[in-house]
């Protein structure tokens, strides 16, 4: 049975479309379709104490954004508010509730030094007149967008019961294309597409980035030299290795749940791809699969214990899993004639992929227990689907007119955003893992 | 090394030659890069000589115009259409006459599907092409090959005939 998603949007209202951009960022977010009640919330303008006149950094902004992005949210605009209150001990429920709104943040930035300050936010039910959470972080003129984050993080997950993603970041791929010749690039930018920076840029194509497990280095498939090699950069330093640089292909790196291995895919001279295990350290390789069928697209179950990957030994590309010590493999999909690009959410329940949905090629999740196929996007040629870390939302490439960009679905279907790129050709986005403090 | 350039040079000449009259003549001042270092007088010498000793080569030359370097492939498909045969022989030949020529095999998928699955679609075509060239004569050390997939596509649009320019295993002479 496959379930459309599309069917359940097309019954929603679409939203369109607010689109908050910024002067650098090759990356815009809007939302084009959202099919939940969105929940009236307030973020108050934030207090400051110190000594300029304003503060250096809109918190409340960003923590507002953030919510309106997640489509589970509608913030009242400041004009609305009856009062601006900076602490929970200052406001009047009354203001609120009679303006419907179900929940509210108020906070205050105050400065502690040079470039030190601390961020306290409180976030109060006013049905209820109790605070829900109350939080102080420190913060620098350099981090603050990143604390603001992690604050509408915690407000997320106390309002949602869903971890929030908002302090993660995605890494991707562009394609510029001139008289010049073309230009590949490897960004990584935070998930509201800001402070994005060039990891990696070629003449040749670059491809597959992956995380390793603690968000510091990436994985991806170079083709300089007009030979495909695999390396492992690590963000901070740039600094990278070359782990994989056999005649042939190598392709479709993908880190271990202990960040210790990549699987990978290896063609040979002969050409005939198959799963590897690289031990990064040891530099051993070991082979999982001697079909001459291709096999590829390896990616690791959460647990550790099994490789799923795509093989097209029964004709056409299918998605089969192996035990990631050795074995044989058994194969998952069955529905459909094409499934590809295996990614297993983080808590280890659902299986995205690339499935060709009656001639489109969309993205599709796969419950494990319950084997049902749920169609979640709604283009033509749909890729490199990846999960956030909280599985409750998937990223993918899609395309709009001749470019390639990006979109994310939230992992019923119900609530999808556009990123829209500001140059060339975006693709193969990958969620990073959770940040680690 | 000369003797592979000649060649070219040959191909070039044979391929002007067998030409109908609709194609304009090259310039006064041709471009080298398309006819070797022997510069222009070698279009018509070098098929005067005749053999090199290597009559065959001429005579299929004759029949088959100009060497493509491209070959193209059906959808979902890596086996080498008929109309491709007789110009992969002509590139084994090439290679077992020259022994230090060396080639990439490039192969292409078009944008349809997963990625990575397509660098194995392009794989698959690059190594058709690889067997034929091998069992026609050329040595395994003479041939690499390397698949771009759906990476670096000949035509940037999303039509059939964009697909079917796009599905392709490039013949690119390194050595």
């Amino acid at each position: 049975m496959t379930r459309t998603a599309n069917v359940i949007r097309k019954t929603f209202l679409i939203v369109t479309m607010l689109a908050i951009s910024t002067a650098h960022a090759e990356l815009t977010i809007e939302i084009t379709e959202g099919g939940v009640q969105r929940t009236p919330v307030a973020v108050v303008p934030f207090g400051w104490e110190g000594q300029d006149a304003n503060a250096p950094f809109d918190v409340a902004e960003v923590i507002s954004s953030d919510l309106y992005r997640s489509g589970r949210f509608d913030p009242l605009p400041e004009r609305d508010m009856l009062q601006k209150p900076t602490s929970g001990a200052d406001i009047d429920f009354d203001d609120w509730s009679i303006l419907g709104v179900e929940a509210v943040v108020v906070g205050k930035v105050t400065q502690t030094g040079d470039n030190a300050y601390s961020i306290q936010f409180q976030l109060l039910d006013p049905l209820r007149r109790i605070q829900l959470v109350g939080y102080r972080m420190p913060a620098s003129r350099g981090t603050m967008r990143h604390v603001a984050h992690r604050a509408a993080d915690m407000i997320y997950e106390k309002l949602t019961g869903i971890q929030g993603v908002f302090a993660t970041k995605v890494a991707f791929v562009t394609a510029e294309r001139s008289n010049a010749g073309s230009r590949y690039r490897l960004l990584v930018a935070d998930q509201d597409g800001e402070n994005e920076y060039v990891i990696m840029e070629s003449k040749d194509p670059i491809m597959s980035p992956a995380w390793s497990p603690d968000s510091r280095r990436l994985a991806y498939v170079s083709f300089e030299g007009n030979k495909s090699s695999i390396w492992v950069q690590t963000l901070r330093t740039g600094n990278r290795i070359a782990v994989s640089k056999e005649p042939g292909i190598n392709g479709a790196p993908s880190f271990s749940p202990d960040g210790r291995k990549l699987v990978l895919t290896l063609g040979g001279v002969d050409g005939n791809l198959d799963i590897y295990v690289l031990d990064i350290n040891a530099r051993k390789k070991t082979r999982l699969t001697t079909h001459r069928a291709i096999d590829t697209e390896g990616s690791w179950s959460p647990d550790g214990k099994y490789i799923y990957f795509t093989s097209d030994r029964s004709g056409g590309p299918q998605i089969y899993r192996v035990p990631a010590t050795g074995g044989t493999p058994e194969r998952v999909t069955f529905e459909g004639s094409y499934n590809a690009r295996p990614r297993l959410s983080p808590n280890g329940e659902k299986l995205a992929m690339v499935h060709n949905d009656r001639g489109n090629y969309r993205i599709a999740v796969m419950d494990l227990e319950r084997k049902d196929l749920l169609v979640l996007s709604a283009g033509r040629q749909d890729e490199s689907p990846s999960f956030a870390p909280n599985s409750d939302i998937l990223i993918y490439a899609t395309r709009s007119g001749r470019n390639g960009v990006l979109e994310s679905v939230s992992a019923d279907g119900l609530i999808r955003q556009k990123l829209e790129s500001g140059r060339g050709d975006v693709r193969e986005p990958v969620w990073s893992p959770f940040p680690r403090f | 090394m000369n003797q592979f350039r000649l060649l070219l040079a040959l191909v070039a000449a044979v391929s002007l030659a067998g030409c109908d009259s609709t194609r304009t003549l090259p310039d006064p001042e041709p471009d080298d890069t398309v006819y070797g270092d022997t510069g222009s007088g070698a279009d018509t010498g070098g098929y005067d000589d005749g053999s090199m000793g290597d009559g065959e080569y001429l005579d299929s030359d004759l029949s088959g115009g100009e060497l493509s370097n491209v070959i193209y492939f059906e959808f979902d498909s890596s086996d080498l259409g008929s109309e491709y045969t007789d110009i992969v022989q002509r590139h084994a030949m090439q290679l077992a006459n020259n022994p230090g020529a060396e080639v990439r095999l490039e192969g292409h998928a078009d944008e349809r599907g997963s990625r990575e699955y397509n660098i194995g679609l392009g794989e698959r075509r690059s190594q058709t092409v690889r067997r034929m060239l091998l069992i026609q004569g050329a040595a395994a050390s003479q041939i690499q090959t390397v698949s771009f997939g759906e990476e670096r596509p000949a035509s940037f649009g999303s039509s059939e005939q964009d697909y079917a320019l796009n599905r392709r295993v490039e013949i690119v002479y390194i050595n």
